[in-house]
């Protein structure tokens, strides 16, 4: 078995981080110029990073495939961002928001990696501040904050309900410099397709033009990877359109591990499915249950008569809701974390309380929020985000309780990384939700913007140096390497592959089938049953997939069939690999919930004892299975509990 | 319950930027009230394909009216008949069975036909590369509550940065203006005390830039305000002329 080294630096837990910047190797400026770092996408962690190390002087190829780095998916984040700033004097500190990651994410990530995290969340919102990042204010002119599950206190800085957009635009805009500065060059509309390996580092990747098909190659001294999570193997998420997990499989099937591919997180509150011609799920920011309290009636025959549209929920009395998520939990109440918020919600559908026609809703009403609030305060808060709700589902939540329901929301798994984020191809760093570094096995609310931007600007800016600082010798590579044909035959080949099958079956019918297979059987609860199923079934749409699809249009062109079936063809991999990792987890942790591993009142019940590890998968050929080669998580510095949010 | 309605789709196809485009018509059948513009449009795609026929392009991707990709011109306005709503949060139930729906894409000599419904915005990159931004490099900078910034100064700062970079107040303008887009940047950063440092700068910069690519002048027929999905006004408009003029003023 491959030994692994997360290259935790010596120390308390406090002095790590201090202690690996005094000691790490730097890169003169003179020489920065002379190095070329590949960054892929522009969320917020891509172009944080992109942007930071322009600044620093090297020089960076900036890649996305949207037509503007401002599209990234990470602009769809509403909520907020976490910080340790304890401008509500409400008991805060550094280590309490890494206590509460910890334990937010079930024990499964690393000590040293979120202590760090929660250390740099201060300088990250500083630094928005300073950009112009037009966060909410209070009349004295100070920083307004508000709660957001798993914790308590109120540590999460806003802009309205678009702070992924005002962070993006953040990031986008100091890229935006750069770029004006010719010390990064911007190339949208271009997907990585593969990545280019010399001499066990990684020097390069191959693209497609997105606008006329052309397979491109580029060459660097290391590349960066921020593509940000796969939950589009299910399908229906809350995930952009073009969200997808290639870059991390591509990377995968060159000796990147991959790590705890099963920790999917499942929103609670989204907007329920209607219909099959839907293409995606809405979410509603999680800062909504601040205010808003989620029921499902205590009568069943209530709930039957909810379902066949014979009643309206108004008529049920306070005495007749069960507000299921304060009974269960009577300390965090409706800002339960998303796992066990999610889960119970599940709990009272499956016993029959779901609220809408396929019985598969819950309610968050705000009657109480407009009753004690007033209905102003409560438009100022959530106006946007109502608004957004009455459009899609054209009932007006001001007079109406919300239906909500759990969906796919965000990947804590990823590719594997050490502390200094370097994967275990040298050469090559993942930052942002395309690692599986900080959440452990769940994420909690306002955490993703916290870490895309502490790993873009406070973690890799140092980290790639310490790489770099041997690499200065390294002259400019040519793309008319052996290493770089080969690299772009296989993207060719494969191209030519799928684009010769023409078959009878769109691209989208058969990622739908693989989303309900993946929802079914690697969803919000999963049994070693339905597990082995999802490997069979996946391994049937794959056949499917490689003997039926049909790619209308060329190659050699833009042609949007052809993006789609070749991030479909790397879904079908990474959920297959969700499935065997998940299979092999015989514990219920954070997001991973298996059935047969709960506590008799249905909490998740983990096996520190033969679990406690971070599992890393190591690719080793098309027709065999995968390697598994175990992390062992440390706790030195925390005592591991059981995660209890009742009392 | 919604209910399904059958229409036709009159949809402007397009190669390339140099080749002659036309309207095609598709009739669409028993659509539901509940289906959102774009996956309507997944559904005509699907039934393309399944004849063999290359779909429609067109841009999309957070389908939450959030990301400002999608952009399509229906029935002569820029997303479409709903007001302070993108395409992605326009739903069929809108409109009515038995409808012609003429589908284009945005229109400006700015920005250039790629394919079918898909135009290039690489342009409002650029102006933003020219000065929508503070310069400021990532490191350390004072606590965030050192500079104290009054809550109207952040509210105003926080609306005239909504602006999602979608291009409709260039498509709804008669001159293919892009005031209310740059517009909105400066309102933004130049009312900030941290941006009023290069505030003139910063608004000479964006303006020359947008001038040199092709887009034209303002002149104050509030079309843009009247399509913006998030509803930016010609505030900011007068905000930008103010601070640009000031800035001539100084040199």
């Amino acid at each position: 078995m491959a030994n692994i080294d997360s290259k935790i630096p010596e120390g308390l837990l406090a002095e790590k981080w201090s202690n690996y910047k005094a000691h790490q190797k730097l890169v003169n400026p003179a020489n920065k110029r002379r190095l070329d770092i590949i960054v892929v996408g522009t969320g917020l962690a891509g172009a944080s990073a992109a942007a930071s190390l322009g600044e620093l002087g090297f020089n960076v190829l900036n890649f996305c495939i949207q037509d503007s780095p401002r599209r990234a998916h990470s602009i769809a984040a509403q909520g907020g961002i976490n910080a340790a700033k304890n401008y509500q004097n409400d008991g805060d500190s550094i280590y309490r928001l890494y206590y509460d990651t910890i334990k937010g994410g079930d024990y499964r990530s690393r000590e040293a990696n979120v202590y760090r995290l929660a250390e740099v969340s201060n300088n990250i919102i500083d630094q928005c501040v300073a950009q112009g990042v037009p966060f909410a204010r209070d009349y004295g002119g100070t920083l307004d904050n508000r709660s957001f599950g798993g914790a308590q206190v109120s540590r999460t800085f806003y802009a309205k309900g678009q702070t992924g957009q005002q962070l993006l635009l953040g990031a986008y805009s100091a890229l935006s410099r750069q770029i004006g500065k010719g010390t990064v060059k911007l190339y949208a509309r271009h997907e990585m397709l593969n990545l280019v390996i010399v001499e066990g580092r990684a020097r390069g990747i191959i693209t497609r033009n997105l606008v006329n098909g052309k397979i491109e190659r580029y060459s660097a001294h290391a590349v960066v990877i921020a593509t940000g999570g796969y939950g589009n193997a299910y399908f229906l998420s809350t995930n952009a359109m073009a969200s997808n997990g290639s870059v991390a499989i591509q990377c995968y099937k060159k000796g990147a591990y991959f790590a705890n591919p099963c920790y999917a997180q499942i929103h609670p509150t989204c907007i329920p499915v209607h219909g099959d011609k839907q293409s995606k799920l809405t979410l509603m920011s999680e800062s909504l249950r601040n205010d808003g309290r989620i029921w499902v009636p205590k009568r069943i025959e209530d709930a039957k008569a909810l379902q066949e549209g014979k009643l309206n929920p108004n008529d049920i009395p306070d005495d007749q809701r069960d507000f299921y998520l304060e009974r269960r939990y009577p300390a965090f109440g409706n800002l339960v974390p998303r796992d066990v918020a999610s889960r119970a919600a599940k709990e009272r559908c499956d016993k029959g309380y779901g609220v809408n026609n396929t019985g598969l809703a819950v309610f968050l009403d705000f009657k109480y929020a407009i009753d004690r609030l007033g209905e102003d305060v409560v438009r100022a808060r959530y106006g946007n985000l109502f608004d957004m709700y009455e459009e899609i589902t054209d009932v007006n939540p001001y007079n109406n309780p919300m239906m909500i329901f759990p969906a796919i929301h965000y990947t804590m798994g990823g590719i594997w990384v050490d502390y200094e984020l370097q994967t275990s191809i040298s050469g090559l760093f993942a930052i942002g939700e395309c690692n599986f570094s900080d959440h452990g096995a769940n994420r909690l609310g306002a955490s993703a913007l916290m870490q895309g931007l502490a790993d873009g600007y406070f973690v890799l800016p140092y980290t790639i140096q310490n790489y770099l600082s041997d690499q200065i010798q390294v002259p400019r590579f040519s793309v008319d390497m052996p290493e770089f044909v080969a690299a772009e035959k296989e993207v060719t080949d494969k191209i030519e592959k799928l684009m010769s099958i023409k078959g009878e079956h769109s691209v989208d019918s058969i990622h739908k089938e693989l989303g309900r297979v993946m929802w079914e059987c690697v969803g919000m609860g999963r049994t070693k049953e339905s597990l082995e199923k999802a490997v069979l079934e996946i391994d049937k749409v794959k056949k499917e997939f490689y003997s039926s699809v049909r790619i209308p249009g060329n190659a050699d062109d833009l042609n949007v069939e052809l993006d789609k079936a070749i991030r479909l063809a790397d879904f079908i991999e990474v959920g297959r690999l969700m499935a065997i990792d998940a299979l092999n987890r015989n514990e219920s942790c954070g997001g991973h919930f298996r059935e047969e591993y709960q506590t008799p009142e249905g909490e998740a019940l983990r096996d520190d004892k033969d679990y406690m590890y971070v599992a890393c998968w190591k690719y080793t050929g098309e027709d065999s299975e995968p390697e598994l080669i175990k992390e062992p998580l440390k706790y030195e510095f925390t005592e591991v509990k059981t995660r209890n949010y009742k009392v | 319950m919604d209910k399904n309605i059958s229409f036709t789709l009159k949809i402007w196809r397009q190669r390339g930027p140099k080749v002659p485009g036309a309207f095609k018509e598709y009739p669409m059948k028993d659509i539901p009230g509940d289906t959102s513009f774009l996956e309507m449009m997944d559904i005509l795609n699907e039934e393309l394909i399944n004849k063999g026929e290359e779909p429609v392009v067109f841009d999309h991707d957070c389908r939450e009216g959030i990301c400002g990709m999608c952009s399509l011109y229906i029935n002569g306005y820029p997303h479409g008949p709903a007001t302070a709503a993108t395409t992605c949060q326009l739903y069929m139930r809108r409109f009515k069975d038995g409808d012609v729906i003429t589908v284009e894409p945005w229109r400006s000599a700015a920005f250039p036909i790629i394919r079918d419904l898909m135009v290039d915005r690489g342009a409002f990159d650029k102006i933003i590369q020219a000065g929508g931004f503070i310069s400021v490099n990532t490191g350390a900078p004072q606590d965030a509550n050192g500079i104290l910034i009054s809550k109207k100064v952040a509210d105003r700062a926080m609306d005239a940065a909504s602006c999602i970079g979608c291009g409709a107040c260039v498509a709804a303008c008669k001159n293919g203006s892009a005031m209310l887009f740059v517009s909105s940047k400066i309102a933004q950063l130049n009312i900030l005390p941290q941006g009023k440092v290069e505030a003139g700068r910063r608004v000479k910069a964006m303006i020359a830039k947008m001038d040199e690519l092709g887009f034209g002048n303002c002149t104050n027929t509030r079309a843009c305000e009247a399509e913006c999905p998030k509803s930016e006004t010609i505030d900011n408009i007068a905000f930008l002329n103010r601070d640009f003029i000031v800035a001539k003023l100084k040199d």
